[in-house]
């Protein structure tokens, strides 16, 4: 119940930012892709430039979880084909549908069931990936 | 309370964003969004047939509480904490009139692609599918979306995640310089 409540809570934080900030609207996101705005670069950029100094942080002072377990952040696999070509189909589908995966699911919350569509699209895409992989350059 | 109500500028919104990152990481988890769409294939039975979806995803319920969450945190935020119709940049609202898209400046998103009417269109309910189909290919394809290759991969200095971001944006200019007007 305490796991539940704690990752619930971050989720409604999380929720909240991204309506607030207006990251998961779709105009900003065209916006962004004209490049007439600064506000999602900058949304971005300070996230990955704070997040560069917590990670640089959490790595040299050996820093533990709550759970006091040492924390070990996994590097990504070494690659190229998988992230330029996945990129690109995920790039596609940002800009069509206005919103990534956190977004989609905030979006719910306008109780517009055309969002209901765009969730049961990524769950199908998800799926599709899944069928295959084995046969999909990486 | 005027904070709450206005919009959350950039200089706030991308901190508190990497202070997500930072409290699921102390947590003992990471940020990212689009992990929970295996996991809810794999509860729906998806293991059965495809191996990609034969994991123990117990492990990850926790990303199921955070959507849960977000759901609700939207739904706060969409309800009651007075979401503003964002305000876009002139040139741009000129572009989208000529897509035929006039609700800019007055929705959080827009009637045209968002309404039941649309919806129920052919052309507007597969806009919005295979919006989302893209979204979920290629996030599982890429190994991670906006949140665990932009937020946290560049974060961690990772080179995959800087392929996937670059090919992100590959993707999205082609989506709506070139297909766009085909399109609408």
């Amino acid at each position: 119940m305490k796991s539940f409540l704690s990752f619930f809570t971050i989720g409604i934080f999380l929720g909240i930012l991204f309506i607030k900030s207006e990251v998961a609207s779709w105009f900003r996101i065209y916006e962004m892709f004209q490049f007439k705005s600064f506000h999602m670069y900058g949304i971005i950029g300070s996230g990955i430039a704070l997040g560069i100094l917590a990670i640089k942080y959490l790595k040299y002072s050996k820093a533990k979880d709550f759970g006091g377990k040492e924390i070990t952040i996994k590097p990504k696999e070494k690659g190229f084909t998988r992230y330029i070509v996945g990129g690109i189909f995920f790039g596609l589908g940002w800009a069509l549908a206005g919103a990534c995966p956190g977004p989609m699911y905030v979006l719910l919350g306008s109780g517009l069931a055309s969002i209901l569509v765009l969730i049961l699209g990524a769950l199908l895409g998800t799926f599709v990936y899944g069928l295959l992989r084995d046969k999909l350059p990486h | 309370m005027e904070f709450i109500s206005q919009t959350w500028q950039w200089y706030v919104a991308g901190p508190l964003i990497a202070l997500t990152m930072f409290l699921l990481i102390k947590m003992g988890k990471k940020f990212g969004m689009s992990s929970n769409l295996r996991t809810m294939c794999s509860i729906g039975g998806a293991g059965k047939r495809v191996d990609f979806f034969n994991f123990d995803w117990k492990k990850d319920i926790w990303n199921l509480y955070v959507v849960a969450g977000v759901i609700f945190g939207g739904y706060i935020a969409l309800q009651f904490l007075s979401p503003k119709a964002p305000q876009i940049n002139q040139d741009v609202v000129v572009k989208l009139q000529e897509l035929g898209i006039n609700s800019t400046n007055t929705t959080f998103l827009p009637t045209e692609l968002f309404s039941l009417e649309s919806m129920l269109s052919i052309k507007g309910f597969s806009i919005l599918l295979i919006g989302g189909f893209l979204v979920g290919f290629g996030a599982r394809y890429a190994g991670g979306c906006t949140s665990g290759h932009a937020i946290s991969g560049l974060s961690n200095l990772q080179l995959p995640s800087l392929t996937a971001v670059i090919g992100f944006f590959i993707g999205g200019l082609v989506m709506i310089h070139l297909i766009f007007p085909l399109i609408f």
